[in-house]
């Protein structure tokens, strides 16, 4: 099958590649450029393990092909942490409130989250549950999941606080 | 001592020992995306292998034809049963005594099986080549429903052992019988019963599920040819057992076989198996000389590697008319699938089913167990739980509460009345089992106080009226359920997997500058091994947890143990951990006896030194003692100081608990809202006490998803109705209610720090809590047990059948 030409931006940084229109960003995300972050755990779209950000918005990179990302910006897990190299306030979070297990949906659900806190960055806890419903947890049963996040938007409240 | 000098308590602390809410040193790869994880490896030259399975539940094979397959471009071979014949690899041993097809000879036996193995360049160019391999079917009839198997027309299905009717574990009784397993004084129980004032009978149905971890099963096989050694990284929950039976059934050397077991994105007992495309995987590295990688999708996940359950278990259960239990009698009928691949100890065909008396004093009790061939995926692993555990629990707990209802007594106070005592421990069952230590009756007592049971009957009482005038369209019902785990299997004297008993194994190296790494035979798949190991050693040796790896997956580096399942991690790699660090703090004793130049027997430990004794201000550090071995020559002693303990439990542990739950039906639509859960667990000793809770919300989370939802379900023909996320239930945060923890503390007398194990507990209690409660919110209207998973059809079912929703 031919291939075409896609570049896009991922974590900041400009990139390219040849790849098959039907491949999904996924594949591309994972095994063209090596960011292994975001995960497969389904085919059907109902994991979210692989939640990556696209211009903006959360999608599950297992249902849009590298085609669609064509000029896009892209965020995955491996992009989150600070510039200088240090956490987010999420991944902070997520140690500090025991928000994994097996780690396997914590790319997604980070970036998810990520997402989500610059969506509505004082959410309620129904309105977190409700903002990560579409990112399934096998081990923690969310609750910790949901506590973590509730920090890091405090936390990231406090920073902006600090910083105004 | 002046005041800068840390006392015993703060040095303590400063270890992270047992009992610390230490943060994981898992989590800074994780939370970043650095897990490595079997679909992660990427290794030069590697190609893709992708299954043809089974349309059909059961059809001959009438022939296969590759030749559009093979000429797709990038397309390098097309296994099957044909190609692996002369390598007699056609049939792989399992867990159970049994053999299974690799890839399907001559019959399919269940829909989603191995036909056909595609190896290409990339996992797309396989799923073309995939879909172009035809296969010409003649269809059979299938069994779908166990009670059919052993009817006198019933289709064959194992032609392979159509003649051998001994099988594993004793004479067969069908072409489609397995096994009888039979444990218990039968004529004692049956006495019992028909003596008795009360007898409810009861048929418990334990619907067929799947562990489904978010990361399916998968491997990367690597045979290099130079050094003739073969390298599986795959998803193994048992890497050296893997080792061993790969050894055995391909004839390559053991020591030419390395697994590695990476990052495992949970396991929950689907990852203990031996699957098809391990070995396949294996045999194409070997022909094409390159590596290979197989990764499940969740489809094949789901129908075909190792469902769980499938237990359907007919009871009777007898009393005196003031509710005191006299006798118990089950009889299983187990529905295996096609092949008996079922993850037990050899000598237990049904698992520890026989667990099944409970936490009760049951003085007579009767079990038989019968497995069964149809035409579904093989399995019947532990989801979550010790070997049918949670079935013998779930079992149990349901047969209680009718009993409760036929004499009309409270389910609480029905079980206050009938535990085995505190004192009788430890306490040997009718049914074989020696509980090694319990106080249930202060777990119970705690929970009901905790959620003040007497005011929730009350207001179940008024909500009940309130119904009845007309007032509210809502049930509420209280789940009351008390469990009694049986893990940490187990003493080689009776438990072992393929003959290999279950021991379990940690080694401790000691670096000169005090710090440590300890390897271990066990696999964390999400349970924080590298956290929690590294505190037991902590507290046992003195040197920071912060200070210590741990590490485990790899069968070159890690001393062999039978791996993680059936919560056996801390009960018998934690001891072995535990006591490898005893025999480092004896050589280190030693050491300090020498240059502290007094007798070993006059020194004392304290926290992370020897003393001597009434004199603290003498006394050597561990990291002193370490430093000295490796730079003294000290008469009698090796330098060095490592160990390795082989652990082998003299008995397995009993973790127990009481889960309370409360909810709301709508009778109308079916719809149930759990208001509140309340889980006390009682694991013995506590290592970590952040990671217990966690365990224990995920459990409760996969009890919920179990009792409300999942089931792996087939039509009359074989067909699986609906194997993706959209129909097999795994709740997301908005179904998940919020959970309750609370703790009781009965340490395991015989572990040599006293834990028991927890990560299973919340899904064996959880599952018939759950139960208990919808049951419960009936029982006034005269229900007394309505079968899994209550989802909202089958609730709202229940309701029309009572003539509440007309």
């Amino acid at each position: 099958m031919s291939k075409m030409h896609v570049k896009m931006t991922v974590n900041g940084k400009p990139v390219e590649g040849l790849a098959e229109p039907r491949t999904l960003l996924i594949h591309f995300l994972r095994e063209d450029l090596n960011l292994t972050g975001p995960h497969i755990g389904c085919d059907t779209s109902h994991c979210g393990a692989c939640t990556v950000d696209l211009d903006g918005k959360s999608v599950k990179s297992c249902t849009v092909f590298v085609a669609q990302a064509n000029g896009a910006e892209v965020t995955t897990i491996e992009g989150i942490a600070n510039p200088d190299g240090t956490l987010h306030a999420l991944q902070e979070a997520f140690r500090e409130h025991h928000g994994l297990q097996c780690g396997f949906c914590t790319p997604g659900m980070i970036t998810r989250a990520h997402r989500l806190l610059q969506e509505n960055p004082n959410p309620t806890e129904a309105e977190i549950r409700m903002g990560i419903s579409g990112n399934l947890c096998r081990c923690t049963g969310y609750q910790n999941i949901v506590k973590s996040i509730t920090a890091a938007a405090e936390q990231l409240a406090s920073m902006k606080e600090a910083a105004e | 001592m002046n005041d800068q000098t840390p006392t015993a308590v703060e040095r303590a602390e400063k270890l992270q020992g047992l009992g610390s809410k230490r943060k994981r040193v898992e989590d800074a790869r994780f939370t970043q995306g650095k897990g490595n994880y079997v679909d992660d490896i990427k290794l030069p030259g590697m190609l893709f292998g992708d299954f043809v399975r089974s349309p059909y539940g059961h059809a001959r094979i009438k022939s296969i034809d590759k030749a559009a397959a093979l000429a797709v471009p990038g397309v390098v071979a097309v296994l099957t049963a044909e190609d692996l014949k002369p390598l007699n690899l056609h049939y792989m041993p399992t867990l159970a005594g049994d053999v299974q097809a690799v890839l399907a000879d001559e019959k399919v036996l269940f829909q989603g099986q191995e036909v056909a193995f595609v190896v290409a360049e990339n996992r797309y160019v396989a799923a073309d080549a995939v879909d172009l391999v035809e296969v010409d079917y003649e269809q059979l009839p299938a069994i779908n429903d166990p009670f059919k198997a052993m009817d006198a027309d019933a289709p064959v299905l194992r032609e392979d052992i159509k003649d051998k009717m001994e099988g594993a574990h004793g004479p067969r009784k069908h072409v489609n019988h397995i096994f009888t397993w039979e444990v218990g004084d039968k004529d004692a129980a049956h006495k019992a019963i028909s003596e008795a004032e009360v007898v409810a009978e009861e048929m418990i149905s334990y619907q067929r599920v799947h562990p489904c971890p978010l990361e399916t099963c998968g491997c990367v096989a690597s045979m290099d040819k130079i050094n003739g050694k073969l390298t599986i990284w795959g998803t193994f929950q048992a890497p050296h057992a893997v080792r061993t039976v790969a050894s055995l059934i391909t004839n390559i050397p053991e020591h030419n076989i390395r697994i590695i077991s990476p990052d495992i994105g949970g396991g929950f007992g689907n990852k203990v198996g031996v699957y098809p495309g391990y070995i396949c995987s294996a045999v194409a590295s070997i022909v094409t000389g390159v590596p290979i990688k197989w990764i499940e999708d969740r489809i094949e996940n789901l129908t075909s590697t190792a469902f769980a359950r499938d237990y359907h278990m007919k009871g009777r259960i007898s009393a005196t008319s003031d509710g005191k239990i006299t006798g118990l009698d089950c009889h299983v009928l187990a529905d295996h699938g096609a092949f008996d691949a079922c993850a037990d100890p050899t000598k237990f065909p049904a698992g520890f089913f026989n667990i099944c008396t409970g936490s009760y004093d049951i003085p007579a009790a009767h079990v038989t167990v019968d497995g069964v061939y149809t035409n579904k995926a093989p399995g019947g692993v532990a989801y979550r739980c010790s070997f049918r555990v949670t079935e013998a629990s779930y079992f149990i707990e349901r047969m209680v509460d009718v009993l409760a209802r036929k004499l009309d007594m409270d389910p609480a106070d029905l079980r206050l009345k009938n535990f085995i005592k505190k004192e009788q421990f430890p306490y040997t069952s009718v049914l074989g089992w020696e509980y090694d230590s319990g106080d249930y009756e202060t777990a119970l007592d705690k929970a009901m106080k905790t959620v003040d049971y007497t005011g929730l009957r009350a207001e179940q009482k008024a909500n009940r009226e309130a119904f009845d005038r007309g007032e509210t369209r809502k049930l509420m019902g209280i789940g009351v359920a008390f469990f009694t785990e049986i893990v940490g299997a187990g003493p080689v004297k009776n438990c072992d997997i393929l003959g290999l008993g279950m021991f379990d194994s940690c080694e401790i190296r000691i670096h000169p500058t005090g710090s440590a790494i300890a390897r271990l035979g066990t696999i964390s798949q999400g349970q924080g091994h590298a956290t929690t190991f590294a505190q037991i050693l902590a507290s046992e040796i003195g040197i920071p947890a912060d200070m210590i790896t741990i590490e485990e997956g790899d069968t070159d580096t890690a001393p062999y143990g039978l791996g993680t399942y059936g919560s056996r991690s801390t009960p018998v790699a934690g001891a072995a951990t535990a006591m490898a660090g005893r025999k480092i703090r004896a050589k280190a004793q030693m050491i300090a006896a020498y240059l502290l130049e007094v007798h070993e027997d006059d020194l004392e430990w304290d926290v992370d030194r020897f003393q001597v004794k009434g004199n603290p201000e003498s006394h050597k550090t561990m990291a002193e003692l370490a430093f000295a071995s490796y730079n003294q020559a000290i008469p009698g002693l090796e330098p060095g100081l490592e160990a390795v303990s082989y652990y082998d439990p003299p008995n397995m542990t009993y973790p127990f608990g009481a889960y309370l739950c409360v909810l709301d039906i709508d009778v109308d639509t079916g719809v149930t809202d759990v208001r509140r859960f309340y889980a006390l667990d009682d694991c013995g000793t506590r290592i970590n006490p952040m990671i217990i809770e966690g365990q224990v919300h995920g459990g409760l989370t996969e009890a919920l998803a179990i009792a409300m939802g999942q089931e792996i379900a087939y039509d009359e023909i074989g067909n699986v109705k609906g194997a993706t996320l959209l129909d097999f239930y795994l709740p997301t945060a908005v179904e998940t209610p919020a959970w309750e923890t609370d703790y009781t503390v009965t340490p395991s007398p015989h572990h040599p720090i006293g834990a028991k194990g927890v990560g299973e507990s919340p899904n064996v209690g959880g599952v018939s809590a759950f139960s208990n409660a919808v049951n419960d919110a009936f029982a006034h209207k005269g229900l007394t047990h309505t079968q899994m998973p209550h989802d909202h059809w089958r609730v709202w079912k229940t309701a029309e059948k009572l003539g509440l929703n007309g």
